[in-house]
């Protein structure tokens, strides 16, 4: 009895996520800092979001969400960013293995389908703008580019890192900050297609049923 | 390299890490396929509920919503890692901070704007007023 009440004690004190042991190691503090970063990124999405919700009705009778969205165009640009995603996760895969060929060509795969994306949206926004239906046309509007843009700037930010990540990975290998800064990198990626799943729901495709 | 077979049990994992793959390509890429499949799933319902009429109108959105939190939840898990094993208590503690200051800024602002939206005059009225003075 007293080994197996021991042996629990030992396991309670060396358990994880209680502090014993010392400062975690950098991978994890730098992983864990940055997931509060996005977290704290979430939280001015749903500003954005909330602002959007409120003015969705305010369209100072200029076109409303139902008369300027096109359902087709979404759906091709969520499958862009969604294959995008796992090709990122493909290429974790690939850095994983230390597998230069294969990291290379999944990160490309990924830069061009969130490439496409980003394609896709700037020449929604163009189509709106050139109809008369720009950020500076209706409160709806404004709150929309505002949402829907601030998602665009984030994936090119995106692209850029992509780009570096890629030219890290080739110039320097997989050394070990390089590999916390791809850590760091797939976290973001994955967060956009999230924050992206949020935008076409409840933007798009409930705004085509309003 | 050398220190990645402690890392599993000793640990907390940080958030992406694929604990439980490990080194196995086949289990690693496994995750990601089987997340792929069910968010093209779920975006899939998502689109269909959106055109179809066969369900209630006003419960369109109500499915929307629930659809896209189901997703945002598939693609934490799978893309992410995010887990609830005891090595990630900390990554799902921030977000679960994250979640409850979201749900209060949206619902707080979509509630307190709709209360102060009742309680205005009609915009059409304002506007006879203040050309009226």
């Amino acid at each position: 009895m007293n080994a197996a009440v021991l042996s629990a004690e030992t396991e309670a004190m060396s358990a994880t996520g209680r502090g014993s042991g010392g400062p975690a190691p950098k991978r994890i503090v730098v992983a864990y800092g940055f997931w509060i970063f996005l977290i704290s990124d979430v939280i001015i999405f749903a500003s954005l979001f909330a602002t959007y919700a409120v003015l969705a009705a305010a369209t100072a009778d200029g076109p409303s969400a139902k008369q300027i969205f096109d359902p087709d165009n979404v759906a091709i640009e969520t499958a862009c960013l969604l294959a995008s995603s796992f090709a990122c996760g493909m290429a974790s895969i690939a850095v994983g293995q230390r597998s230069q060929k294969w990291t290379q060509i999944a990160l490309l795969l990924s830069g061009l389908l969130g490439f496409v994306f980003l394609l896709l949206e700037l020449r929604e926004f163009h189509g709106l703008v050139a109809q008369g239906a720009g950020p500076t046309r209706s409160a709806f509007l404004s709150a929309f580019f505002t949402l829907v843009g601030c998602h665009g700037l984030h994936v090119t930010a995106g692209l850029l890192w992509l780009g570096t990540m890629m030219a890290q990975f080739y110039a320097k290998g997989f050394r070990r900050d390089i590999l916390h800064r791809y850590l760091c990198f797939s976290l973001f990626w994955h967060f956009l297609d999230i924050i992206w799943v949020a935008i076409f729901s409840l933007v798009y495709l409930v705004g085509i049923n309003l | 390299m050398t220190k990645s077979s402690p890392r599993t049990t000793e640990l907390d994992s940080s958030p992406g890490d694929q604990t439980e793959a490990g080194e196995s390509i086949g289990r690693g890429v496994g995750g990601y396929v089987l997340g792929l499949a069910l968010a093209t799933a779920l975006t899939i319902a998502s689109f269909w509920i959106a055109r179809t009429h066969i369900i209630y109108g006003p419960g369109v959105p109500v499915a929307l919503v629930a659809l896209a939190i189901a997703q945002m939840g598939i693609q934490l898990v799978f893309f992410l890692h995010i887990t609830t094993a005891p090595d990630n208590t900390n990554n799902v503690l921030a977000l679960a901070f994250g979640v409850l200051i979201v749900f209060v800024l949206v619902f707080g602002t979509v509630w307190v704007m709709d209360h102060m939206n009742h309680n205005m005059m009609p915009m059409d009225r304002l506007m006879k007023m203040e050309s009226g003075s």
